[in-house]
Parts: structure tokens; C-alpha cells; sequence
């Protein structure tokens, strides 16, 4: 009998140090399942943020290069420009991607640059020990929002996928989640479809994935899939916000 | 080659060309946008890359993204925009990228004005940014020194796996010289293929390279500080770059001044030596590493009884020549910033004055 | 032996152009020679001058407080670097603009009507490149067919342009040696 679950190539050996219930390893795999079974672990570079998944580097099994806080769509700039023959990913956090680097991201975005970036949002600042981010829900509480998100002072959180999407440069945009297992296919298929719109050189994609943060929400693992799915989810619709195919019929 | 007329900054792009360097990242700032207005044409007739970042901070990590791996890449800002670029350049010294980076300074600080200065030597020489790290630093005081720096730059930045600086000044990047491109500074990129993250198909290997500046166990970023430190003092004992100007003679006072100040100086030098007074130069043609050895011999001629540091900058290299001199005579700082450029009377007068006081 | 030009006068008068081409033919007549801009963030219309340094030896300073030569464009330029030219200098004041001399009796004083004579060539844009003929014709800072030469260079691309920056040219020497 063969093997019918295995470790995909791309992922290296190591134990991630992720918490438990934290949603970071399943969308680790899934990155490394397109890259195999697209056979492109040999022209692949990713790029780490800063925050959770800074260490992402260690758990991947293909060229890397480490950003500095939010500048992973800088670097993943540099390195299609100069070879546009390398497939390139960035993996960012919310206060990585939509807080410190959203300049970064939105100049790459309009730009077409034809790299993919897996955003993940958890609402909160993770490494860093449960600030609030960009994208923290409206009263939710955090180290530096103790009594609640207060939109009349800090405003809405962001939602970047449709924020990128308003950009007038075709782009593949979409948001998944990967908490429970229909999502979880649907996810990987987005990767799927971003990556194959970068290797056909088509447009800029962008899979914003949206997670949970049991240590830092303060909840079991079961109860903060739940709050994703009633709280975060209603504000974060899931779906395609925007297809270099749309953009064509539209132009 | 026949030489050809050309402002300094334009010169700076077509050198980097001829050194083999086809990716150039940049953001506009006076008084070196030339640079890029130049290479908007120049590249896409090379089959190069020519991209306007968003940002000087952008810029910072297209450059280190596309060093990362493994292409010759460069760029060219001038003051606020090198603070811009100090956080990638940390992170790219960490990461051990070889980069060049032109800095056409003007006057600071803060959004300060765009004639000419030299308020960045500390910013540049002492490692601008977060951490413990030095920058090769070059410092051109003609067009085509400029040129030749530039093709020089990319393969010692390689030799190192360093960045390096040009430090040139408003005036280096606007006035026209006539100049030539030495075919024999063009260098063949090293191999990089032992860290570059080029992809493991292009070196046809299967263990992956990693370019990151992330060390949380202190003695691995001991070790690796250690590893940096060890590169600084080989570029101290492999590469310092000076001229001696004037040394031959009993002079009384020895000037130490570099790029554009540097020219002023040398005239007032020789007007000088016309009138009976006999003064030496020491320019450093490498601010780091710095020429401390020739500095030190200099000061140590019998009639020299004084070193002056003549700088566009409120005191700066002058803590440089002072750890070079180490007591052995006084050392004297004149200088003036903003984009006010000394005259050759005023050094002369400087140099007059200090000798009698 | 080193001598400097300052070249001053509007924004738009093209200024830094024919400084430019002073130094093109300095170059090629076997000069050390150094082009220095005034730069600065108006684009148009303000005050613009330009210094061209000449040498038979390797040029030291491109800050030179006394210029040799001085070809003033308007009046604040004359005003502002009149005082400062070496004796001996050559001055030359377009008088079409400017209606007062150089207020000195240890230079050469060149005052040429420089815009009529432009215009007389089919356009007032034509004004640096009299002026420039006019100076060098009377300096002799290079051979005026070098100068020539570097004027055909610079509209090689607008080579429309030739015929009538060559009318300007002869115009501008003429008027030198008349004056």
C-alpha cells in the first residue's frame, strides 16, 4: 500500500513553534502542496514578515530571504524584476502587511507586480503579545485597546482585500479562511489559482486568509473558530474580490 | 575612448552601466534625480531594469530583495532619502548583500536645503542605521573619479559581500566634467550561487540558501557581529584608498578634506606654496576604511605642527582624524554646511590664522 | 593658465546651454574644463547662472570668487557680478536688457544688443548663442571655429535649428569686432 498522506516537499522537517490551534501550519502546508504539485520548489523564493510567522523561513523548504517589518512586497519586487522567472511569495501578517507595510502593499499591488502574497489576518498582533491591529475587530479587547476597539478614535478596521481590490491594475484578490475543512479546500485552491496567474505572468494576486488567535483572543482553539466564524467572517466576507478576467470585462 | 562631457550625475548612471550593473531602483530627490532621469532611458536600451519605487523605504528593499538574489543592483538618493534607506541598509549589511548605494548629499538636517554639504560623513562612515555595521564608503571629488568609484564599487561591494557608498556632494552630481569609462574597471560578477537565493534549479542544487539577518540566540549574533567585525578590519587593512597632496615638501600644517572641499583646498594649497607657505593634503578617497596609517605618518613630519580637518559639516571626519593623529600634534576642525562651499581664500586665511595662533 | 566664465542671467534665457557649449569646445580644443550649475527648485523663470572653469592643468576649485569673464544677460546679473570680475576681464552686457554698464574703467566692457540682434535672426531664443559668439570672439577664451563647432554639435539633433543659431553665431562675432 502507498503512502496516501505525506509531507510535502516544500515544508522542511522542522516543528513549527506555532501555538496550538493556530492556523499558521495548515496554511504553511497548503502553500507547500501548490508549490509541489506545481514542481516549482526549485524556482520558488518566499519571503518572511515580521510577527508570528517571522520564523516561517525554517518550516519551508525552498529559497528564502527574511524581510524587514513589513517591506516583504518590496523585496519580492526586487527579485521579479530582476528575474521574473522565479516564482515568488511573501507570507505577512495583518500589522506586518496592513499597518507598517500597507504603503508597500498597495504601490506593489498597483503596480502588477506578478508575485503572490498570502496575508494572513488574525486581528491582532500576535508576536508581539495581542496589540491591537488595523484589522482588530470594533470593541474587541487587546494589550493596547484594554477596553475595546473605540472606532471613534482609531477608526475601522481595514479590509485590505477590498481595499486592494479597488485598485484599477488587474489583480487576483480573494479572501479565505482555513478553519474548518470545506474552507480549507477552498483556500488551497485560491493559492492554486494565485500561483498560476504569477507563473503565466499575468497580474499581481493576493490570498488574504482569515485566522484565529486562541492565545492571544484569550480562548480555547475551538471557541476562537467560532468567534471567527461569527464575528470576523460577517466583517470579512469571504469570496474573489476581484479577477484579472473581471477587470478585462470590465475594461 | 575619447572623453565625452558630462554632469556628474548622469556620469554615475552610464558608469554603473559599464560596470555591468542592470537594475537600478531609485526615488527622485534633489540634487540627484538626473540619475534616474538618465537611467529611465539608458536601462531599457540595455535590456536592464529601471523601476521608480514609492519610497525611498521601498527602494531600500527592492535593492536588498533583488541583491538577496544574486543580481548587481544599485541606487542613488541624496540626504533625507538615505535616512530612508539606513533601516534596509542595516539589514542588508546584516544579511551580507553586496548593494551600492550613491548618496549625492545636500545640506541637513532635517529637510535642510539642496546645495551642496557633507552633513552625512557620521551617517555614512558609522553605520546610519539600527545596530552595529559599516558601509565600504567612497568618496569621489571629480566626475570622472565618480566613474571610477562607481565601477569599483560593484565588485568590492562583492569582494565583501558588503554595500557600498558613494559619498559625492550637490556639486559631484551637477557639474559637468569631461570624462572616459575605463574598460578595465569592468569586473565580471562573482559566483554567488553559495548564498544567493537565485533559486536551487539556477545553481542546480538541492539544498536551499537563506538570506536573512535574524539571529535570536546571542552567541550565534556574537559570532556573526564577530564575523562582520573581522570583514571591517580586513577592508582596513586591504582597501584604504587616499591621496597625498603636497607631502613632499616641509610643510607646516597637514589638511585633511575630501570630495568637492577637498578641490578648494588643493587651490589654496597651491596659492599658498606661491606665497611661501607650504601645507600637505591627505584626501581620503575611502572615508571607511579611513586612512589613519597615512594621516598618522603625515602629522609625524618634522616642521608639521598642525592638522586641520576642512569639511561642509559643523565637525564630522574631524573625530576621525583626531583618533588618526592620537595627540602627536593639535587638530583643528573648519568647516562651513547649508550649502555654503568655502573659497580657496577663506582656507588660506583659515590655514594663515591658525598657523600664527 | 586658468580662467572662469560666469555666465548669468533669467531662467529661460538659456544660460546653462551656452555655458554648456563654451565647455564642449574648451574640451575639445585639449582643456581641462568644469561646468558648475546654479540649481535650484524654480524651474522657470528665476535666476540662473553658470560658471565654466578653463585650465591647462587639472582644475582645483569649482568655487572661484573672482571670475575672469563675466556675460551678463540682464541687469541684477551685471549688478551682482560686475564687482566681482578680475581686472582685466572681459564683461559683456546685452544692452537690449540692460541699460547701465559695468561702472568699471579695469575691464573690457563688450556691451552688444544681444536680444535685437537675436531677433534680427529669426528668434529672441537665439540670444545666448550671440552672446556666447560675442564673448569668445572678443576673449579669445577658445578658437572661435571650436566654438563653431560645439554650437553645430549641440543641434545636431535639431539640426532645423542649425541655420539660424549659425545667423545668431555670426551675428553675435560681428558685432564683437565692431564693438
Amino acid at each position: 500500500m502507498g503512502k496516501t498522506f505525506a509531507k510535502p516537499e516544500a515544508l522542511s522537517d522542522q516543528h513549527t513553534h506555532y501555538c496550538p490551534g493556530c492556523t499558521h501550519g495548515v496554511i504553511h502546508r497548503l502553500i507547500a502542496e501548490v508549490i509541489d504539485e506545481m514542481g516549482i520548489r526549485g524556482r520558488t523564493v518566499g519571503i518572511a514578515p515580521v510577527g508570528c510567522s517571522v520564523l516561517a523561513y525554517n518550516y519551508f523548504d525552498c529559497d528564502f530571504q527574511e524581510a524587514a517589518h513589513g517591506r516583504a512586497p518590496a523585496m519580492a519586487t526586487g527579485i521579479k524584476r530582476v528575474r521574473p522567472d522565479l516564482m515568488v511569495f511573501t507570507y505577512q501578517g495583518d500589522g506586518d502587511l496592513a499597518s507598517i507595510g500597507m504603503g508597500e502593499i498597495v504601490h506593489a499591488a498597483n503596480r502588477g507586480e506578478k508575485f503572490t502574497a498570502i496575508f494572513v489576518n488574525n486581528a491582532i498582533y500576535g508576536m508581539t503579545g495581542g496589540q491591537m491591529a488595523p484589522t482588530t475587530m470594533p470593541q474587541q479587547r487587546t494589550t493596547t485597546s484594554p477596553a475595546g476597539r473605540d472606532v471613534a478614535d482609531v477608526g475601522m478596521p481595514i479590509k485590505v482585500a477590498e481595499l486592494l481590490a479597488a485598485l484599477q491594475t488587474p489583480a487576483y484578490i480573494t479572501r479565505q479562511t482555513v478553519i474548518k475543512p470545506k474552507y480549507i479546500k477552498r483556500a488551497k485552491k485560491a493559492i492554486a489559482r494565485a500561483f498560476a496567474y504569477q507563473a503565466a505572468h499575468r497580474c499581481f494576486s493576493l490570498v488574504e486568509v482569515v485566522s484565529n488567535c486562541p492565545t492571544n483572543w484569550g480562548m480555547t482553539p475551538l471557541d476562537s473558530i467560532g468567534w471567527v466564524e461569527d464575528q470576523l467572517l460577517a466583517y470579512y466576507p469571504l469570496g474573489d474580490k476581484k479577477t484579472p478576467e473581471s477587470d478585462e470585462e470590465v475594461s | 575612448m575619447a572623453k565625452v562631457l558630462m554632469k556628474g550625475n548622469e556620469a554615475i548612471g552610464e558608469a554603473a552601466i559599464r560596470a555591468g550593473c542592470l537594475n537600478y531602483f531609485a526615488y527622485p530627490i534633489t540634487p540627484q534625480s538626473e540619475v534616474a532621469e538618465y537611467l529611465a532611458k539608458r536601462m531599457p536600451e540595455v535590456d536592464g531594469v529601471f523601476l521608480q519605487g514609492e519610497s525611498e523605504v521601498a527602494v531600500g528593499y527592492m535593492i536588498f530583495g533583488a541583491a538577496a538574489c544574486g543580481a548587481r543592483v544599485f541606487t542613488t538618493s541624496s540626504s533625507p532619502g538615505i535616512s530612508l534607506m539606513s533601516e534596509a541598509l542595516s539589514y542588508i549589511t546584516c544579511a551580507q548583500c553586496p548593494a551600492v548605494f550613491v548618496n549625492i548629499m545636500r545640506g541637513g538636517p532635517g529637510l535642510g536645503g539642496i546645495l551642496p554639504s557633507q552633513g552625512d560623513y557620521f551617517q555614512a562612515t558609522k553605520g546610519g542605521g539600527h545596530g552595529d555595521y559599516r558601509l565600504f564608503v567612497m568618496a569621489p571629488d571629480s566626475v570622472q573619479e565618480a566613474v571610477e568609484m562607481v565601477m569599483e564599487a560593484f565588485p568590492l561591494a562583492e569582494k565583501y559581500r558588503n554595500p557600498v557608498m558613494i559619498l559625492g556632494d550637490g556639486l559631484t552630481g551637477q557639474m559637468m566634467e569631461p570624462v572616459e569609462f575605463p574598460d578595465n574597471l569592468q569586473k565580471a560578477p562573482t559566483n554567488k550561487d553559495d548564498w544567493a537565493t537565485n533559486g536551487m534549479d539556477t545553481r542546480g542544487s538541492d539544498k536551499r540558501n537563506l538570506v536573512k539577518s535574524l539571529f535570536l540566540d546571542p552567541t550565534a549574533l556574537n559570532a556573526h557581529n564577530l564575523l562582520l567585525k573581522e570583514k571591517y578590519a580586513r577592508m582596513q587593512r586591504e582597501d584604504v584608498r587616499y591621496e597625498a597632496y603636497n607631502t613632499d615638501g616641509d610643510y607646516q600644517a597637514l589638511i585633511v578634506s575630501y570630495g568637492t572641499m577637498s578641490r578648494v583646498c588643493r587651490t589654496a594649497i597651491d596659492n599658498l606654496k606661491a606665497d611661501g607657505v607650504e601645507v600637505a593634503m591627505i584626501r581620503p578617497q575611502t572615508l571607511f576604511p579611513f586612512p589613519i596609517d597615512a594621516i598618522r605618518q603625515a602629522v609625524g613630519r618634522e616642521h608639521c605642527r598642525l592638522a586641520i580637518s576642512i569639511e561642509m559639516s559643523m565637525g564630522q571626519m574631524v573625530e576621525d582624524v583626531e583618533r588618526s593623529v592620537q595627540g602627536r600634534c593639535p587638530v583643528e576642525w573648519y568647516g562651513k554646511c547649508g550649502g555654503e562651499v568655502p573659497t580657496p581664500e577663506e582656507i588660506m586665511d583659515v590655514v594663515r590664522e591658525r598657523l600664527a595662533g | 593658465m586658468q580662467s572662469e566664465v560666469m555666465f548669468a542671467g533669467f531662467g529661460g534665457q538659456g544660460i546653462l546651454l551656452s555655458a554648456k557649449m563654451l565647455a564642449h569646445a574648451a574640451m575639445e580644443t585639449g582643456h581641462e574644463v568644469v561646468w558648475i550649475p546654479s540649481y535650484g527648485p524654480e524651474m522657470r523663470g528665476g535666476t540662473a547662472y553658470c560658471m565654466v572653469i578653463m585650465s591647462d592643468r587639472p582644475i582645483g576649485s569649482p568655487i572661484v570668487k573672482n571670475p575672469q569673464h563675466l556675460v551678463a544677460m540682464n541687469r541684477p546679473s551685471l549688478e551682482k557680478f560686475a564687482p566681482v570680475v578680475k581686472p582685466g576681464g572681459v564683461v559683456l552686457i546685452n544692452s537690449t536688457l540692460i541699460p547701465v554698464r559695468a561702472g568699471r574703467d579695469d575691464v573690457d566692457e563688450l556691451a552688444i544688443p544681444v536680444n535685437d540682434l537675436a531677433l534680427a535672426a529669426g528668434s529672441v531664443r537665439s540670444a545666448n548663442v550671440v552672446a556666447l559668439a560675442a564673448f569668445v570672439a572678443r576673449s579669445g577664451v577658445v578658437p572661435i571655429e571650436a566654438l563653431r563647432e560645439a554650437v553645430e554639435m549641440e543641434f545636431a539633433r535639431k539640426a532645423n535649428l542649425i541655420p539660424l543659431n549659425l545667423d545668431a553665431f555670426n551675428r553675435g562675432v560681428k558685432a564683437a569686432e565692431a564693438g
